[in-house]
């Protein structure tokens, strides 16, 4: 198996991701990709816990995650790959071509953003980027949970 | 200093009902303020967080020990001081918070997961 799932979520890793994604997909390791929280033991400690011993945790900056992707992808286990904000997955992806897609799991309101989708709410900026994003061929779709929906860019951007 | 007071942190309407369920039992009100995650960025919540605690001192009462109403209030209390955070929040802990509020935020946490888990039983056949 591989990386099942790039999401975008700006709560990282929380119950969405590692009961409504890790239980149907099995998932045994996660991969936070952040320049912030790479940087901070404290900050890594944190989302650590309510994590099960089960999975494993790695912390990746942008640039350390581009050059582990393949790695991660050849992993017979199952794994997800988290990114806080629109402008670390475009980063990802202009550094890694191997990443294909782009789970919009979780944006939510700050001044500046329209909503969109109840649980994604974008800056005509983040609109565009991640509708470039898609014109490069990467599959970027909306979807909070594995049961709703998985929303085409098209349709929230 | 019997001002010290509880914010419940939790996913969808838990906290709100707790509140409740706390309010019905005891006839106490005001001693606890209920904060949902429910739409909720970490921006967002850190300023609901920081709307419902004011001026501390208090102590954050978390659904469960991770995820985003945890991280969130692990770094409110790490920012400000006066926060305790307790997870695993339920109604016996609460219960038994409400009537002791005149302690320092750590020793309210303490003392909150003690009276919670004594009410973790499993009752014989």
């Amino acid at each position: 198996m591989t990386l099942a799932l790039y999401r975008i979520d700006d709560r990282l890793i929380h119950g969405q991701v590692v009961v409504g994604w890790g239980h149907p997909l099995n998932v045994t390791f996660i991969v936070l990709v952040d320049d912030e929280v790479r940087s901070s033991d404290w900050e890594q400690d944190l989302y650590r816990m309510g994590v099960p011993p089960s999975i494993e945790v790695r912390f990746a900056s942008v640039d350390e995650a581009a050059r582990e992707l393949s790695a991660w992808e050849a992993d017979p286990r199952v794994g997800i790959l988290l990114v806080g904000d629109i402008d670390t997955a475009v980063a990802l992806a202009e550094r890694a071509p191997q990443v294909r897609r782009f789970n919009v799991g979780g944006v939510h309101h700050r001044t500046g953003r329209t909503e969109r989708l109840r649980f994604v709410y974008l800056s005509e900026d983040e609109a565009r980027k991640l509708r470039a994003l898609a014109a490069r061929g990467v599959e970027v779709t909306a979807q909070d949970v594995p049961t709703a929906r998985a929303v085409p860019v098209g349709e929230f951007t | 200093m019997s001002d010290l007071r509880g914010i419940i942190v939790s996913h969808a309407a838990v906290a709100q009902a707790l509140v409740a369920a706390v309010a019905a039992i005891t006839g106490i009100e005001g001693a606890l303020t209920p904060v949902s995650n429910e739409g909720c960025g970490t921006e967002a919540l850190a300023q609901r967080l920081s709307d419902a605690v004011g001026r501390g001192p208090a102590v954050l009462f978390v659904d469960l020990p991770g995820g985003s109403c945890f991280t969130s209030s692990a770094r409110y209390a790490k920012q400000h001081a006066d926060i305790a955070v307790v997870t695993g929040v339920n109604l016996a802990m609460l219960l038994d918070f409400v009537f002791h509020r005149d302690v320092t935020p750590d020793e309210a946490a303490r003392r909150a997961m003690d009276a919670g888990s004594k009410a973790i039983r499993v009752t014989a056949a």
